[in-house]
Order: structure tokens, then C-alpha cells, then sequence
């Protein structure tokens, strides 16, 4: 299957990366190739098989209900980018 | 009647009220200082890992039971991919292909009888941050304290036909939440969030027409308002030979009109995956059971209930019931004092009244439900005359003091001893000796004069009764 530059430009869109000409054209090829050798997986016929959603065989793992408080705000605001010492800044959405 | 059928299907969104998140252990709690409520996981740190709250599985599994879907014993968590800043890993976790629960159905009264509506689907998702939009400068302030609050999304089929139908599904969904105590239904404060879908056909067509998505209603009424207004829109491009455009429209509470939101549409491309963090759910059927045994009685059930036991009509019932503080009120009112007809109109007129007046919910009111019995015992056993309890009533309410103390404290007590009674006779006789000689002339009408001077003379508590005995052994 053979996956276009418009693809690849959108897929780089959505995923909010900016490519050069000369990569979306590297990508294009990638990204055929890789979903060529999916087509290739999809000639097999599997609908006897349960999907398998995780390689993990752990059954989910769920704990109580209690709150906790680890952090400090300070410290965790410390790590962005920019904030007032109560809310993250961010470029204007909208 | 219309040449189209209106056709609505509602996603509701639902916090549940867990006291930690749905994959890490911070406080829900609404209000308080910005990203007071966060964490490593909150920030979307890279490394940390979810952890499901068994709490939330444990609310959304009751809600499923509720309204008789079939929970699926397995079911997966996804990642919905999508950027905006109050969502800081660039995916929220939910539910695609497999949640815990589908094929539902909800009793729903809407004033045409009794009509079933479909559940889709019941899901679990985190909430995301809330962000504030600065209008001076070029920035969004964003607060994560809300970000990963436990949601149930609940789909419902496109079951509804009017704007009145999806507001009393609406009404019985949140009744169910509540009276599970796994949410506050709190629309304006958005712990319980609904979009539409809505959509016209020729009567009689099977195939729905393009549908629109109708979002921001923060109350039944915008509801009722918004889905109104959509229809007519509808109606109208089509009878104009124009075509409805599939897309997201945003209810305007100002204008009371639906505006689109362009722009937002193109984008939708979510590439849900299985979240590889999170191992399948597992739900054991024991527990299932055990939680099925334990769900309280629903406000269909018990709304039948109190039109059976108490012999109330179905109008006061629905009422009585449809919040459960409410109907909790009014049965122990009626453990203390077996009167549920004289009880039940003492809520439906003077309290919701006063409720509604002061702006309050039932549990923020002082006045207990033994109060009100008291209340209603103290005019049975003629201690004060309804007049007066209407006035004991108002005391109650705002200081939550006993009634029995208001009558004693403002003097209130009926006056039904003959002698007291006939002394203020006597006095108002007296006082009008011409109105006297023309009742006895045959002016019989005068007759509500004396009996109103009286009761005014003993400032509304002389007992009418035995006013009228006296007056018409001294009148005739």
C-alpha cells in the first residue's frame, strides 16, 4: 500500500510536527513500507483469535479509594515552561 | 402535526464522586487554589503510570446495573489522542471498542406516558483540566485540578422524539445517578454535562438525516431551549430546500440560539488505540453480584411506591421522588406522623415554595422532617389553626427551631376555651351595636363581619369553631 505525502503532511499535522520537504518524502516511503508488511499480517486469516489488546498477562490491578497529597504545586509548577505560581501559562487557545 | 420527526440521541458526562482521581491518588475536591490537586501523572510527566481506582469501576458497574446493561466482563482502555493544553500528556484515557458496559434501557415518564429509551453504552473516562483565556494578553491560564476526576459517558440511542423527551431522560438519568449517590448532578457546575444529536426526517423515513451536535447546555432548561430552537433551524433549511451540514453547533445561553463552532470539525481524528499502560479490566461476576444485591430503590420504583402505599397522586409523587433527599424528607416526616396526604402538600406547597423562593435544596434547608410533622400534628390536634401554622411554618424554616417552641414563645396557641372566647364575643357585640340591630333585621350577610372582627380581635387564633358556636347562640 502505498501512503501518499498529503498523508504523511496530515499525520505530522495531527500529531502537531513540522517536517521538512526532503523527510515528508523519506516518511512517505517509511510509512508504506510499514504498512505493507501490516497488509502482509492481514493476509492471515485470524477470525478464530481473541485479539489481544495486551501482551501483559496481569490481570488489571486497581487500588482503594483514598486521597493522597505527594507534591508541592511549587515543585510541579517549577517544571513548565511559564505560570504565575498558580496556573500553567500557555500560548492563547482559541 | 409536523411533515418531519425529530430525532435526538444525548451523551452524558457524569463525575463521579470518588474522594481521588481514576489513575492517581488526588483529591476531586471542587473549588480550592488552582493545581493545588495535582501530581506527576496530572502533569503528564513522562514515566509515571495510571493506577484505576476500584472505587470508580465500582460506581460505574452500579449505574450500568441501573439502567440493565449488560457489563462486559473484559473491557479495554484507550487512548484518544488530541492537543490542548488543559490535557498535558496529549491523550485522554478512555473507552472505543470495548467498555463496561452496553444495551441499556431507561424508563422515562414524559408527561405521554411511560416510553423506554436505549442506552448505547456507559464508558469510563478521566475529566481534563479546566483552561481561562486571558482577554489582555496572548496567553491561556490552565489549572489541571480537575484533570483525571473519574467520568461515566452514557450514550443513549436515538430514542427521543421532542426536546421534552430528551429533558425527561435527562431528569430520570441524573435521578438514578443521584439516588446511587455515585454523583452530584450538579449541571451549572458541570459534574453532570450533556451534547446532543439531533437530526430531522421525513415522517415515516428510517434513514436519520444529517445530524448536528449540540454542545454547552448547563441547565434542563438550556437544554429544553437549545434542542427547540435546533429542530425549528432545521425544519426550516430543509422546507427552504437547503441541506443540514453535519457539525458541532455551541448553544448561545444570551440569544437562546445554536451557533456553529467551524474550525473545530476538521480536526476530529482521534486514532484511538489501546492504552498499553493499562491492562485489560477484568470484572469478576461475584462482584458484579454483590453490588447488583446492594442497589437501592430507583425513583421509577419508588415513585410507584408512594402513588401505592400513600395513595398520592402520580404528579406528587414524580415530584416527591424525583430527588432523593426530598423523598427521604417526606418518609421520615411520615414515620413520625402517619399522615402522608397532609404532609406530602405541606412539601408541595409551602416548603418547595420556600425552597425555591431562597434559592435552596432540601438538604440545605434547617427545617427537619420531624418539624414538619410536629407542625402538621399541632393543627390536627387544634392547638393552632392553618392560618397561624402558615406563619409557625416561616419560623421553622429559616431558624430550624421546633414548632411546638414557636407557638409557645409567640403566644400562638388557638384559642378554643369557650369563656376566653366569649368575653371577645361579647366585647365585638358590644362595639357594634348598630350592625347587631341589622343582622337581627335580617341582614344576614353581616355574619362574616362579626366572625372577622373576632379572629382579629384575638389576632387569628380563636379557634372558627367555636367562634360560630358562641356567635350563633348569642346572634341566632
Amino acid at each position: 500500500m502505498k501512503i501518499t505525502r498529503e498523508e504523511v503532511a496530515r499525520i505530522a499535522d495531527l500529531a502537531r510536527l513540522e517536517l521538512k520537504e526532503e523527510k515528508v518524502e523519506k516518511f512517505a516511503f517509511q510509512f508504506s513500507d510499514i504498512i505493507g508488511y501490516m497488509d502482509k499480517m492481514n493476509s492471515l486469516d485470524t477470525s478464530g483469535v481473541e485479539p489481544l489488546y495486551s501482551p501483559s498477562e496481569n490481570r488489571s490491578v486497581m487500588r482503594e479509594d483514598k486521597a493522597k497529597k505527594d507534591y508541592r504545586r511549587k515543585d510541579l509548577l517549577s517544571s513548565a515552561p511559564d505560570h504565575d505560581e498558580e496556573y500553567l501559562i500557555v500560548p492563547k487557545i482559541l | 402535526m409536523s411533515r418531519h420527526e425529530t430525532v435526538i440521541g444525548l451523551e452524558i458526562h457524569a463525575q463521579l464522586k470518588t474522594e481521588s482521581k481514576i489513575f492517581c491518588s488526588c483529591s476531586t475536591r471542587f473549588g480550592g487554589e488552582p493545581n493545588e490537586n495535582t501530581c506527576p501523572v496530572c502533569f503528564g510527566m513522562p514515566g509515571v503510570l495510571p493506577v484505576l481506582n476500584k472505587k470508580a469501576v465500582e460506581y460505574g458497574i452500579k449505574m450500568a446495573l441501573a439502567v440493565d446493561c449488560r457489563i462486559n466482563s473484559r473491557s479495554i482502555f484507550a487512548r484518544k489522542n488530541y492537543f490542548y493544553p488543559d490535557l498535558p500528556k496529549g491523550y485522554q484515557i478512555s473507552q472505543y471498542e470495548e467498555p463496561l458496559a452496553e444495551h441499556g434501557r431507561i424508563s422515562i415518564l414524559s408527561g405521554d406516558g411511560e416510553k423506554v429509551i436505549g442506552i448505547t453504552r456507559i464508558h469510563m473516562e478521566e475529566d481534563a483540566g479546566k483552561s481561562i483565556h486571558s482577554s489582555t494578553e496572548n496567553v491561556s491560564y490552565v489549572d489541571l485540578n480537575r484533570t483525571g476526576v473519574p467520568l461515566l459517558e452514557i450514550v443513549s440511542e436515538p430514542d427521543m422524539r421532542t426536546p421534552r423527551e430528551a429533558v425527561a431522560y435527562l431528569k430520570a438519568l441524573r435521578g438514578i445517578l443521584l439516588y446511587l449517590e455515585i454523583c452530584d448532578g450538579n449541571m451549572e457546575e458541570g459534574s453532570f454535562r450533556c451534547d446532543a444529536n439531533v437530526s430531522i426526517r421525513p415522517r415515516g423515513q428510517e434513514e436519520y438525516g444529517t445530524r448536528t451536535e449540540i454542545k454547552n447546555m448547563n441547565s434542563f432548561r438550556h437544554v429544553q431551549k437549545a434542542l427547540e430552537y435546533e429542530v425549528g433551524r432545521q425544519i426550516d433549511l430543509v422546507e427552504d430546500g437547503e441541506k443540514v451540514v453535519q457539525e458541532t453547533r455551541l448553544f448561545d445561553v444570551e440569544k437562546g440560539v445554536t451557533r456553529s463552532m467551524r474550525g473545530k470539525e476538521e480536526a476530529h481524528d482521534y486514532r484511538y488505540f489501546p492504552d498499553p499502560d493499562l491492562t485489560p479490566l477484568i470484572i469478576d461476576p461475584d462482584w458484579v453480584e454483590i453490588l447488583r444485591a446492594d442497589l437501592p430503590e430507583l425513583p421509577i420504583a419508588r415513585q410507584k411506591r408512594f402513588v401505592s402505599d400513600y395513595s398520592l397522586p402520580d404528579a406528587d409523587a414524580l415530584v416527591l421522588t424525583s430527588e432523593k433527599d426530598l423523598a427521604d424528607f417526606f418518609e421520615t416526616a411520615v414515620a413520625e406522623y402517619n399522615q402522608p396526604k397532609k404532609i406530602c402538600n405541606w412539601i408541595m406547597g409551602e416548603l418547595l415554595g420556600k425552597l425555591n423562593e431562597r434559592g435552596l435544596s432540601i438538604s440545605g434547608a434547617k427545617i427537619t422532617p420531624g418539624q414538619l410533622a410536629a407542625l402538621v400534628r399541632l393543627v390536627d390536634e387544634d392547638k393552632i389553626s392553618g392560618k397561624i401554622a402558615k406563619q409557625v411554618f416561616v419560623e421553622v424554616f429559616d431558624k430550624g427551631i421546633d414548632p411546638e417552641k414557636v407557638v409557645e414563645e409567640k403566644g400562638l396557641v388557638q384559642i378554643s376555651d369557650s369563656s376566653a372566647l366569649e368575653a371577645v364575643v361579647d366585647e365585638v357585640l358590644g362595639a357594634h351595636p348598630d350592625e347587631v340591630q341589622r343582622y337581627k333585621d335580617g341582614q344576614k350577610k353581616l355574619l362574616g363581619f362579626f366572625v372577622g372582627r373576632i379572629i382579629k380581635e384575638t389576632k387569628g387564633q380563636a379557634n372558627p369553631g367555636v367562634v360560630n358556636k358562641i356567635r350563633s347562640r348569642k346572634l341566632g
